[in-house]
């Protein structure tokens, strides 16, 4: 009895995880949706080939398990002592072991021809219309159009109570950012790849761009986006705690949607520089420092203050002491300890001044200070 | 000669004696292995469903670090170590290692090892949390302070690997009885000749490595900082140079296992010995030069990219003939499906899948989606939990009645089986479809996009632990009782340790046998 | 025992990986980093760029007007550096066999003395080899007092025998701040600025003089 089962068992597993993946593929092809079964077809020429190269592969390998398997569980089935095989005695064959050598690099050379010219595809990025930097953090990114004056820093806008269990969660849960890279449709973008601190990978799967983000060193890769669309990706090298919060978002857009928010981004650019000089009080820089505090810092010092991967607000010596000393560690990061790391670039000064205001003033650090946008930007200014 | 063990703690403190150490080395990589398992077990229960439950994202990095390197270099390694100490000896007509002292100090230094390393999870800080591959500058300039220690560790398991390493390979070229050809040797004794050389040549590299990033964290050289004139990259270069041979490591002596159980249960000698060690010698040389199938994405110039993928490709040639060579011994023979032959069958199938899903990986431009998501993870697992654990369950299943002298308890062998190999395919095969929808490696948390098969996955994961369980039982009721095994043990065994007594005399082959 | 095959005593075969191994690890530390610089020399890997060409030699390449290539500057701060960097302009068109000046700007905006070091990068890397710069400020480290604002001066040529498909050439530099090491390693203001070499990638010998210096 238990053998009928274990057979069974052996019958039924092995192909039928083979199946489901070959129906997924089908039905992937079908509906051309997402399939949570197999790589997406993308929208660049570069991914439509990459997704032809994988099916290819993977028709191969199901092809020539087919074969080998075939021939094994036949013995299994039929040489079997209890059905009464007798072992033959024979242990070698040259032609034979020749021909399972030649037969299998006549098969590489039919996948490796495909693959080269995939690939010399993938590393064409010449003549390109649209530059854009994209620089890795700890654990975010920026992206900068060169010759554009636009850049600007993209985060994880999932909030904390959702990763939590607290609330329940959206549908891009995960991979949805404030502020997503946006290019125009039809134009060959290409993407030059750094890092602020460690290696990073920037990763989108339907555009089949994956490279590494790496300090002190850049890279290249290109997409020419043919649908208009939301893609979305991740950081795909482990680069510290936060490796599974920083997703990318890409919205691809028409040409002149895209000029025109070009031309939006650097007219808030300019109403920003405008606040700087601007004075606030007190409860407008804690309501706004609320939630720069939320996407900033809350992560390692705790939604109180209290504390956590980074040391306490609440009460600390450096949120209720010198106020320069507390501008200089926001700003430019701990000197002894490299998690704290420097805001400079990444909060504007209207936000600095916000977060610095609420911390000295929240958790019960009741200070009464009150810092100005004018104040972080004398300071950052060597002032 | 003829005195038997020491009795107490000092008999496996002092001894010299190949099976005292072996047995020593397989019950140590088998509580490493229980220990590498729980670590699995807070990943897949973190990873039940999405959103942040168990464990925090920074002591979750610190899981799949000490996963991968508890697995690698606690569970594999010193099984195979074990195994050989064991085997080899008998399976050459040896009446013991040649370095019997050094055997001793090299089983030894294991457990400070891990214990230094385990007990940097308890260490301000923290662990290792930069995965087991540890890229610059996460694991220099970025990491946290027990990384010294880590470091320590992997010298002394580095010093551990070479010591077994020597002297196996002084055993196999000096102890073998008269008549014992090189081209005699059973093929486990061959792969491990093999892989003892891949030790000698890449655990030095490993401890270089780690050397120079002990120097640049605290004796301000910059091998990998950019700022200084290094390259983080370059220490991906120097890793993998040591990390690709070290994948075939724990793979080829699984190969000699196999080897050695399927013309057993197919009672029909094994097809195409030389081949298998010429496939195997080709296999260890070709490890030498795909080490940047690792970097596809790092950013290399086109040639290079080339080359590493046509050679990486090339690697399918002779792994094909060693599985075509199982089969065809499989064909026309007349099999029994006993346990061990049972995880050996899995072996070659699983194994064989997770060929094909390295040889799509090898393809560059398919690589830049496959890389570092969970298609990776899905593809080394079904090469080493088949490869490498079901090879080493299967050898124990085929061998501890030879060790201990009794039978093991067959069908609970068969149940252990099959829980296994469901387990196994439950837990890993889904992984292949998270990794190809686009869910990305070492991550805690995941869009619910990714959540019915990271459920599977879970739940398949306690079923493969609880397994391990049943193993762990099965092996000690035999030690302490059972059906007293013949020294033959199977159906007309080959080699030479079939032809001393159940269980092995402490000493064996004290006057070398005669070998035609 | 005298056994089949024995051609070496054990302890010569035990002498023999041992020199093995020895090997293998000096291999790792002191033979693959300059290997793989010379990998990087050769290929253009990760943008490392062409030798520095004596000025003399950069004029004899004459011009090849027929082509204009765009050279992009690019400019990154790593982790915890506060200066202010960038080029001052975004790029410019050169025909091949041109040399070009252009300037770069940093300023330290901190209270305090700073040492600095830029590393280049080049993309696409097959350009890197044919990418010269005749002075370059990366070449050395840079000091800045507090507040103190200095123009980096990059000349570079690019090679009249680029390939005819790059189009576009993207140079960038990361900041990197070097303050303490400079200091541990006792670089001073004074001697940074006669230009004392940047690359503290160890050598044997400084290898041998940095132990012996623990000792």
């Amino acid at each position: 009895m238990v053998n009928i089962i274990n057979r069974l068992i052996a019958w039924l597993s092995i192909p039928a995880l083979w199946l489901s993946l070959l129906l997924s593929s089908n039905q992937a092809l079908a509906e051309g949706g997402r399939s949570t079964l197999n790589m997406p077809e993308g929208v660049t020429p570069v991914s439509i080939d990459v997704y032809g190269l994988h099916m290819e592969m993977f028709w191969w390998c199901v092809g020539i398990g087919v074969v080998v398997f075939s021939v094994m569980f036949y013995s299994m089935i039929v040489h079997r002592k209890a059905n009464g095989a007798k072992a033959a005695n024979f242990h070698e064959s040259t032609s034979l072991e020749i021909v399972w050598t030649v037969v299998p690099i006549i098969i590489l050379v039919a996948m490796a021809w495909p693959a080269t010219t995939s690939l010399i595809k993938l590393y064409d990025t010449s003549e390109s219309d649209v530059d854009i930097v994209i620089t890795g953090y700890q654990w975010y990114w920026k992206y900068e159009y060169l010759d554009e004056e636009v850049s600007f820093f993209s985060r994880l806008s999932t909030p904390q109570e959702q990763i939590r269990n607290q609330a329940p969660k959206g549908e891009h849960y995960l991979l949805e950012v404030d502020e997503p890279l946006v290019i125009p449709v039809n134009k060959k973008v290409r993407f030059l790849v750094t890092s602020n601190d460690v290696i990073h990978a920037w990763w989108v799967p339907d555009l089949a761009v994956k490279r590494d983000a790496i300090p002190g060193y850049i890279n290249e890769s290109w997409a020419r986006v043919e649908r208009p669309g939301t893609y979305r990706g991740v950081c795909a090298e482990l680069c510290g705690k936060d490796h599974g919060f920083m997703p990318v978002v890409v919205k691809a857009v028409p040409e002149d949607e895209y000029t025109a928010w070009l031309a939006d981004r650097r007219e808030q650019a300019e109403k920003i520089k405008a606040l700087t000089s601007k004075t606030f009080t007190l409860d407008e820089l804690m309501v706004q420092g609320e939630q720069v505090y939320a996407k900033a810092c809350l992560a390692c010092h705790g939604a109180n203050g209290e504390g956590g991967v980074g040391k306490a607000i609440a009460g600390s010596p450096i949120a209720t002491g010198d106020i320069a000393a507390h501008l200089d560690i926001v700003i430019n990061g701990s000197k002894v300890n490299p998690a704290m790391a420097a805001y400079k670039e990444t909060l504007s000064e209207v936000d600095t001044a916000a977060v610095l205001t609420y911390q000295r003033n929240a958790f019960g650090n009741n200070t009464g200070d009150v810092v100005q946008p004018i104040d972080i930007l004398n300071f950052k200014q060597g002032k | 000669m003829a005195h038997g063990p020491a009795k107490g703690f000092t008999r496996w403190l002092y001894t010299t004696n190949h099976k005292d150490i072996g047995s020593m080395y397989l019950w140590f990589s088998f509580a490493m292995f229980l220990l590498g398992g729980v670590f699995a077990l807070v990943i897949r229960a973190e990873l039940f469903e999405p959103g942040l439950q168990i464990v925090e994202p920074e002591f979750f990095n610190q899981m799949t670090t000490m996963h991968g390197l508890v697995m690698v270099f606690g569970a594999v390694m010193p099984a195979f170590v074990g195994l050989a100490n064991w085997m080899i000896p008998m399976m050459v007509g040896a009446p013991d290692m040649a370095l019997p002292r050094m055997n001793n100090w090299s089983f030894w230094i294991l457990p400070f090892a891990f214990l230094i390393m385990v007990s940097t999870l308890f260490m301000e800080g923290g662990g290792p949390n930069f995965g087991w591959t540890f890229y610059a500058p996460l694991s220099t300039t970025y990491a946290p302070p027990s990384v010294t220690f880590f470091i320590f560790a992997v010298h002394i398991m580095g010093a551990s690997s070479i010591m077994g390493a020597i002297n196996i390979i002084a055993t196999i070229f000096n102890m073998r009885a008269p008549g014992m050809t090189l081209m005699k040797m059973p093929l486990f004794v061959w792969t491990w000749l093999i892989t003892a050389y891949l030790l000698i040549a890449v655990m030095p590299v490993l401890a270089g490595v780690v050397t120079m990033m002990l120097m640049d964290i605290h004796f301000g050289t910059s091998f990998f900082d950019a700022a200084g004139g290094g390259d983080p990259v370059l220490f991906q270069h120097v890793f993998w140079f040591f990390g690709h041979p070290e994948v075939y490591i724990m793979i080829l002596p699984a190969f000699g296992i196999v080897s050695a159980i399927i013309p057993t249960f197919a009672r029909k000698p094994l097809f195409g010995y030389s081949s298998m060690v010429y496939a195997t010698a080709s296999i260890a040389f070709l490890s030498f030069i795909v080490w940047a199938h690792h970097m596809f994405t790092v950013g290399m110039p086109i040639a290079g990219e080339l080359f590493f993928m046509y050679a990486t490709m090339l690697i399918a040639v002779p792994t094909g003939v060693k599985v075509f060579n199982w089969v065809t011994t499989m064909f026309r023979g007349s099999m029994t499906f006993e346990t061990p032959m049972l995880f050996s069958i899995a072996f070659v199938i699983l194994f064989t899948i997770g060929g094909f899903s390295g040889l799509m990986l090898a393809i560059a431009p398919a690589d830049f989606q496959y890389h570092d998501t969970y298609f990776v993870v899905a593809h080394f697992h079904y090469v080493l939990v088949p490869g490498a654990i079901f090879s080493i369950t299967a050898g124990v299943y085929y061998w501890l009645p030879k060790w201990c002298g009794n039978m093991y308890n067959e069908t609970m062998g068969k149940t252990q089986f099959w829980l296994a190999f469901v387990g196994l395919n439950v837990t890993f095969f889904p992984m292949h479809f998270v990794g190809l929808a686009g869910m990305q490696r070492r991550v805690p948390d995941y869009n619910q996009f990714f959540a019915d098969f990271n459920m599977i996955s879970s739940c398949g994961a306690f079923l493969f632990g609880a397994a391990q369980i049943m193993l762990l039982y099965n092996v000690i009721a035999t030690i302490r009782g059972g059906k007293k095994a013949t020294a033959e043990v199977w159906d007309n065994p080959e080699g030479l340790e079939w032809t001393v007594a159940s269980p092995a005399p402490y000493h064996t082959f004290a006057t070398p046998p005669e070998v035609k | 025992m005298k056994t089949a095959g024995q051609k070496n005593s054990t302890p010569v075969i035990c002498a023999k990986l041992g020199i093995t191994v020895v090997m293998m690890f000096v291999f790792a530390i002191f033979i693959m980093p300059p290997l793989y610089d010379l990998f990087c020399d050769v290929t253009g890997l990760n943008g490392k760029t062409g030798d520095a060409l004596s000025k003399d030699k950069a004029n004899s390449f004459g011009v090849d007007t027929s082509r204009t290539i765009k050279v992009q500057f690019l400019a990154t701060n790593n982790e915890n550096m506060p200066w202010e960097f960038g080029p001052k302009i975004t790029s410019v068109a050169v025909h091949p066999g041109e040399p070009t000046v252009i300037n770069y700007m940093a300023t330290n905006t901190t209270a305090s003395d700073m040492v600095a070091q830029a590393i280049p990068s080049v993309v696409p890397f097959k350009a890197a080899n044919y990418f010269h710069k005749t002075e370059c400020f990366c070449f050395n480290n840079q000091p800045l007092a507090a507040g103190e604002t200095t123009d980096l001066g990059l000349s570079f040529i690019v090679d009249i025998d680029i390939p005819k498909h790059i189009k576009t050439i993207t140079l960038s530099y990361t900041l990197f701040d070097i303050t303490e090491t400079a200091k541990a390693t006792g670089v001073t203001k004074l001697e940074a600025d006669k230009g004392l070499s940047s690359t503290k990638r160890l050598s044997a010998p400084s290898f041998l003089s940095t132990l012996a210096a623990l000792n």
